[in-house]
């Protein structure tokens, strides 16, 4: 497997343990180039160690794994790959601007870019008018779109933002939302780590759901939620002509609303059809009603 | 290997936080207004007349003023054993603490890197304030009464020494403890040390070996008080070391009086007391969870 067609991460049964505590059980997955990638779970799931272990900021206890073709902690790749901390703070005593210009230089990125570089990056998280002034006196949401700034840099193959909307207003995340279409659109990989599970849905190509520090489910977003399940609100018929499209799958009736679960998407005109045959009338139908939150909670449960 | 470019990086960043919190412009401040009130105290000592009711003479002059300088010099290392301490107690501690070294070892630097970045910042800043507040002593002290100690850069050096001794320790601290922790730790020792030192001393004057050895373990755990005798050794004209020599092991204890220079053995234990404490720090530091 050359670098370049390598995945832009690919860990096996990596591992953290702090003492006694668990961490992260042990990570399996593969998350491919230039695609979006939430990263689900509680707090305390190891969602965070996992950046971490990723990046090298902490050495795993077992397993391994790769970023960008190259073993987790190769100090050239880092040249590659963006971080905003979850805990997102910057030197206070220093510029916005300064600090980007820290970064640039950490970063090895040829002196002569920076200026241009700085302001691009500024202009992408809308900090272009405050970047004289200190960190100190900046609110905790530029302070967080200062830390995307700085993950932006260098225009990294892969960008890790962790919790990136966590003190935004709604239009710092919708801004935030539109930056990840765009680098997507440019062919960055975006590793999101979130439990706001409506934003992942929202920009993610692709999940992975973990809990306990394992991996409970993982795939595109269609392979998780589509044809899971519909709801269709209808009348006219019997509790018995209505318990006869069980066949469909599973179901729950509240009278006037039908919840049938596993169910494929195209089978939904049939499902509606047979009601209509029975002598239903059909005022809603709600294919794929299931969300994220749902099939999260769902998973959550059954795993526990 | 740590590579030179980001060590140099967070050296020049330590030393511009040191500047943008004002602590330099602190420091400078109240550094000229000491260094002004001495010259005072320094030019009455050169212009009073003695008990006679005569100017004293030059002699005289020399002799109290090297004795003033060694009491002022005190009053340097311990200010300066103070700053070093509280500004490398917090230094690595206080940027795990708020994370802001997580976005920072994300970049393609080593943790080594910026542990040295660190000690080598912290070193400059005392090397710059031992050196110009000596140099601005020296020379209000020469002018206002005309004696120049006889091994100046030696009395520089040894000093600077004390400060590095206290910043390379406390920065090791700083990579497991809170900052108020790691600043308190180092006090402490250099305070035992001082003690360590004057009781090490008594026990040469009275000839109880206990005492010695108990000396010469405390200072080689904590160089401080080894240095600051060689430093009152550097700022001794010739006729006071050959009066203290003539006076035999009973002004061992004197902590301001010193009949030898520092013995070669433990200025290479110095360097290799140096070593292995900056070694310490790069290996806890790299096993410091983050």
């Amino acid at each position: 497997m050359t670098a370049a067609a390598s995945p832009a991460i690919h860990c096996v049964e990596l591992s953290k343990h702090f003492g006694r505590t668990v961490a992260l059980a042990g990570l399996t997955m593969t998350v491919p180039r230039g695609e979006v990638f939430g990263f689900l779970g509680p707090n305390g799931a190891g969602k965070t160690t996992a950046v971490k272990l990723l990046l090298g900021l902490l050495a795993p206890t077992g397993g391994e794994g790769w970023v960008l073709g190259q073993p987790i902690g190769d100090i050239p790749t880092r040249r590659r790959v963006g971080y905003q901390p979850e805990l997102f703070r910057y030197q206070p005593w220093l510029t916005g601007r300064e600090v980007l210009r820290l970064h640039c230089e950490l970063a090895r990125l040829p002196r002569s870019a920076w200026p241009e570089e700085i302001d691009r990056v500024l202009t992408l998280v809308g900090l272009r008018d405050r970047d004289g002034d200190r960190v100190r006196t900046y609110s905790k949401g530029m302070q967080q779109r200062l830390g995307i700034a700085v993950s932006l840099l260098g225009s990294p193959e892969l960008i890790f933002l962790d919790e990136p909307t966590s003190a935004l207003d709604p239009v710092g995340r919708y801004d935030v939302r539109q930056l990840i279409h765009h680098l997507r659109q440019r062919g960055t990989a975006v590793f999101l780590n979130s439990h706001l599970l409506t934003e992942v849905e929202m920009v993610c190509d692709r999940v992975a759901m973990v809990d306990r520090g394992r991996v409970i489910a993982t795939g595109t977003l269609d392979e998780l939620l589509a044809g899971q399940s519909c709801r269709i609100r209808v009348t006219g018929l019997d509790a018995r002509q209505r318990q006869s499209v069980r066949a469909y799958g599973e179901m729950d009736d509240d009278g006037e609303w039908l919840l049938v679960r596993g169910l494929e998407p195209e089978r939904v005109p049939d499902l509606v059809a047979e009601l209509v045959r029975l002598g239903g009338r059909v005022h809603a139908v709600e294919p794929r009603h299931q969300t994220l939150e749902d099939r999260f909670l769902q998973l959550l449960s059954s795993g526990r | 290997m740590p590579d030179l470019a980001p060590v140099l990086t967070f050296a020049r960043l330590t030393m511009w936080e040191a500047s943008r919190r004002k602590l330099l412009l602190a420091v400078l401040v109240l550094t000229v207004l000491v260094v002004g009130a001495t010259g005072w105290g320094f030019s009455e000592i050169a212009h009073t007349n003695g008990p006679g009711g005569q100017p004293l003479g030059e002699v005289q002059v020399r002799l109290i003023a090297s004795q003033t300088l060694i009491l002022v010099t005190f009053l340097f290392a311990a200010v300066l054993a103070l700053m070093s301490v509280l500004v490398a107690a917090p230094s690595i501690s206080g940027d795990v603490e708020s994370n802001i070294v997580l976005a920072l070892l994300a970049r393609p630097v080593r943790r080594s890197e910026l542990v040295l970045g660190k000690w080598l910042g912290l070193a400059a800043l005392v090397v710059m304030y031992t050196a110009g507040s000596a140099i601005l002593e020296l020379a209000v002290v020469d002018i206002a009464t005309g004696y120049v100690p006889p091994r100046p850069v030696e009395l520089m050096v040894y000093v600077a020494a004390i400060g590095l001794v206290l910043t390379t320790l406390a920065l090791m601290l700083s990579t497991r403890l809170a900052g108020m922790t790691a600043a308190i730790i180092p006090l402490i020792c250099y305070f035992v040390g001082w003690v360590g030192g004057i009781l090490g001393g008594i026990g040469q004057a009275i000839g109880n070996n206990g005492l010695i050895a108990a000396g010469v373990v405390s200072r080689l755990l904590l160089p401080t008080d080894g240095l600051w005798r060689a430093a009152v050794y550097a700022m001794e004209p010739a006729s006071v070391v050959a009066g203290l020599r003539a006076a035999g092991p009973l002004n061992a204890a004197n902590p301001f009086a010193v009949s030898d220079g520092p013995a070669v053995p433990f200025l290479l234990w110095t360097a290799l007391w140096f070593l292995v404490m900056v070694g310490l720090t790069l290996w806890s530091f790299r096993r410091r969870e983050i």
